[in-house]
């Protein structure tokens, strides 16, 4: 062993999280007798004020250089201790953390057992201390750009938000126009203020906005660097219209002669295959569906070019790759629907007036495919009786999501409360299993729908609905007087699960960023970093880290920019230092390091393999390769790691 | 020592920071129980585990060692794990070379959602291992 080190071991009580489980006393005791620790001792609670000052007292009192905590996770505390000990004049790489509290003192209940698996942790940790190198922290530096994919109401408050703050933008958008899903709601809960009213500035502003560099229809294929020096490969899609030149005339659109479904009104509706999504879309121009066109060979049709008297219509476009250069991301790539082919016993999506939340949004509103009317998609009459079905797909475990989709007891009360708006001799029904309504006004409002508007609530679900004499025929049970209920309805709607969309998994697969087991973004932290991804400098806003309403989705994004802007305000950020060395006297120039590292951050230089301290991560995958053990990661050397290896087996 | 009679498995853990640690981290705050057999070495990496220490942990007296990372395309450091998967699969063929039951070295990808998960791997692996006994092909000396 290493006997020059002089390290201190504080043995946390965790109040008694630790210490009923674990006898911390003797931890401290046995930790005493390892060669390199002149002292040791157990407190109540380590991190609070006064654990950290009896630190500070303890390495200035006995000349500690190392330091060994042994208490809760490094993911909470390891920071802490590191900053204490720094805050003591040591370096803070020379600070370890020992975990026995998640690790042992929660999972284990005999404390004989539990203290001895204790002691070899911390013991561990003493001799990995033992060997530590001061080291430190590498300064990079940064790139003043940010770089937010998705252009939904979470990417558009963000965008606007670091642009307002001065910094450089690039907002990708996957779809032809901004505005996401939020745009094709009607009215929003609790307020009933229309969804496009409230958007539509927004969208406007950041299409005007000087710092922000608006790419719609495009998406994000490649990202490499690390925190603060992004470089992402970004695609734009071709769509063979010049925005600055057209005119919006519409005179394209009159004489195309494809029809396709048209997805910004689910399919309600058709359009031609030259388009805009809506009005009011941003950025104001037409897009032509290449998937739908007839083929950009004027032979074959090339009508719209010959109407098009602006000139804006361009068939030799290509796709285009840009780079941009940025230094953080935020990533806000939103929401699919549960999809309702896979609700069996509520028609597969076969049914024609059965309906999800979208869709009866888009009947609802005034610039929808029904300009406002409620009416049935199959023959165009006003639904008399509507039931509305919450939690389809969602609070499942068995069959379909798990999670609550926290938004659709809210907006199941606003489309029941719109609907009697509409047609105020209609009935509406609601099945819920809970109602759901934390938040300002919310409450009020479900009371407002059930009492001002007679909304008739059924407590319990659905089992199964089918087409009877041009009826739907709802087959389901009050479990409050615990009856069964049916109804001849006319129209049906499902409040399916939020779902992560498609261009999330595509998302988290470029930036390389995980996803929990519902497929959402993950944060760092569910409470403490919950706008962070595990990965610095990428960041996460709105639906795509989890089902979240409007006011949520804004307040994250914004949480989200202001993240993004104390990043990059910092004049240099610095990497951790803890990065793989090589010793050139054993290195055979074999390249069998080169080839494992994953971020191409080791070279040959003159025969000899050379490692780029700001792209290593420090993984230690090239070390685990080497033959000869000349390349080590610093403060997790192959000495340390058998003696952490020694020490755990007793020795 | 004493916690040999009867007999318990001596496990040393390799778990990688992200996930298989974090997973770990779970289990603990969702309080579920497993047996204490396995003791954990947090690695950056799985794909930074050598075999080497495997060998060595092996040859200090461990029964088993288990090797936990992030689920084979999530990981941390892109591709680590599938440099865990390739290299230290051949670990468990020298381990068969060398006449020890490759049985006592385990991988497995355990994710930092699955506290549940890596508490029955720790449980699993325990159980499998009684049946083979003290492992004294490698084992130098006793402590």
């Amino acid at each position: 062993m290493s006997s020059k080190k002089r390290t201190g071991v504080f043995v946390c009580h965790c109040g008694n999280n630790i210490a009923a489980t674990v006898d911390v006393a003797k931890v401290a005791r046995v930790m005493a007798t390892e060669d390199s620790v002149v002292y040791s001792e157990d407190y109540v609670y380590m991190c609070s004020d006064p654990g950290q000052k009896a630190v500070i007292e303890a390495i200035k009192k006995n000349q500690l250089d190392s330091v060994v905590v042994t208490c809760c996770s490094p993911n909470l505390h390891e920071k802490t201790f590191r900053d204490n000990a720094q805050a003591a004049g040591l370096n803070g790489f020379t600070c370890e953390i020992a975990n026995i509290r998640e690790q042992c003192a929660w999972v284990h209940k005999d404390r004989n057992v539990a203290t001895a698996k204790a002691i070899k942790i911390s013991r561990s940790a003493v001799r990995r201390a033992s060997r530590n190198q001061a080291l430190e922290p590498i300064g990079i530096g940064v790139t003043r750009r940010v770089l937010v994919i998705g252009g939904g109401i979470a990417g558009i408050q963000a965008a606007l938000d670091l642009a307002n703050a001065g910094l450089e933008v690039v907002l990708v958008e996957k779809q032809a126009t901004l505005g996401g899903h939020m745009i094709q709601l009607s009215e929003t809960f609790p307020t009933l203020d229309c969804s496009q009213c409230i958007l539509s500035p927004k969208m406007v502003e950041v299409s005007r906005h000087p710092k922000i560099k608006l790419m719609t229809y495009s998406e994000v294929k490649e990202v490499t660097g690390y925190v603060g020096n992004f470089k992402v490969n970004i695609l734009k899609k071709p769509t063979y219209v010049d925005p600055e030149a057209c005119k919006l005339c519409d005179d394209c659109t009159q004489v195309c002669p494809v029809m396709v479904p048209n997805q910004y009104e689910l399919g309600l509706t058709a359009r031609r295959a030259i388009h805009i999504p809506f009005a009011q879309a941003i950025p104001a121009s037409y897009t032509l569906d290449i998937d739908a066109c007839l083929g950009l060979n004027p032979v074959r049709c090339g009508k719209c070019k010959d109407v098009c008297e602006a000139g804006a219509i361009d068939y030799d476009m290509l796709p285009r790759t840009v780079t941009e250069e940025v230094g953080a991301i935020v990533v806000a790539t939103g929401f699919d629907l549960y999809g309702q082919d896979n609700l069996g016993e509520y028609g597969h999506g076969k049914i024609e007036d059965v309906l999800d939340g979208l869709q009866f949004e888009r009947l609802c509103s005034a610039s929808g495919p029904t300009r406002g009317k409620v009416l049935r998609p199959s023959d165009h009459s006003e639904p008399k009786d509507v039931v509305f079905i919450q939690c389809a797909g969602s609070r499942d475990p068995a069959q379909h999501c798990a999670y609550c989709s926290k938004i659709c007891c809210m907006y199941t009360a606003k489309h029941a409360s719109l609907y009697k708006h509409h047609v105020p001799d209609g009935r509406a029904w609601v099945f819920y299993i809970d109602i759901r309504s934390g938040g300002k006004g919310y409450e009020e409002f479900v009371q407002r729908t059930m009492e001002t508007d007679e909304t008739i609530y059924l407590r319990g679900r659905v089992s199964r609905l089918y087409q009877e004499n041009g009826k739907i025929r709802v087959l389901g049970t009050d479990t409050l007087s615990g009856q069964n209920v049916e109804i001849d309805a006319d129209m049906v709607v499902l409040a399916l699960a939020m779902t992560p969309s498609k261009g999330t998994a595509e998302a988290a697969k470029v930036l390389k960023i995980g996803r929990d087991k519902d497929g959402f973004l993950a944060e760092a932290h569910p409470k403490l970093k919950p706008v962070e991804s595990v990965t610095a400098g990428i960041f996460l806003a709105g639906t795509a880290q989890g089902p979240k309403d409007i006011p949520e989705t804004v307040a994250q994004a914004s949480a989200a920019a202001a993240k993004v802007i104390g990043l990059l305000s910092q004049p240099r950020l610095t990497h951790a230092p803890t990065v793989a060395k090589v010793r050139a006297a054993h290195c055979t120039g074999c390249e069998m390091c080169v080839d494992a590292c994953p971020y191409d951050a080791i070279h040959l230089e003159n025969g000899k393999a050379v490692v780029n301290a700001v792209l290593c991560e420090g993984c230690g995958t090239c070390q685990s390769t080497c033959l000869r053990a000349a390349i080590e990661v610093k403060n997790a050397t192959l000495l340390q790691m058998n003696e952490m290896i020694e020490a755990v087996l007793g020795y | 020592m004493s916690e040999q009679t009867p007999y318990e498995p001596r496990i040393v853990a390799f778990l990688c920071k992200w996930c298989s640690s974090a997973g770990s981290d779970l289990a603990g705050v969702s309080r579920i129980q497993y047996p204490a057999n396995a003791t954990p070495i947090t690695v950056a990496c799985s794909g930074g585990v050598s075999p080497q220490y495997i060998l060595s942990a092996l040859r200090k007296g461990a029964d088993g060692v288990l090797v936990s990372g992030c689920h084979i395309g999530d990981c941390h450091y892109m591709e680590g794990n599938m440099h865990a998967r390739r290299k230290l699969y051949l670990v468990k063929e020298l381990l068969e070379f060398a006449g020890v039951e490759p049985e006592r070295f385990r991988m497995s990808w355990v994710s930092a959602a699955e506290g549940a998960k890596f508490a029955q791997v720790v449980r699993d692996f325990v159980e499998d291992l009684r049946p083979l006994g003290p492992q004294d092909k490698l084992n130098a000396e006793r402590p």
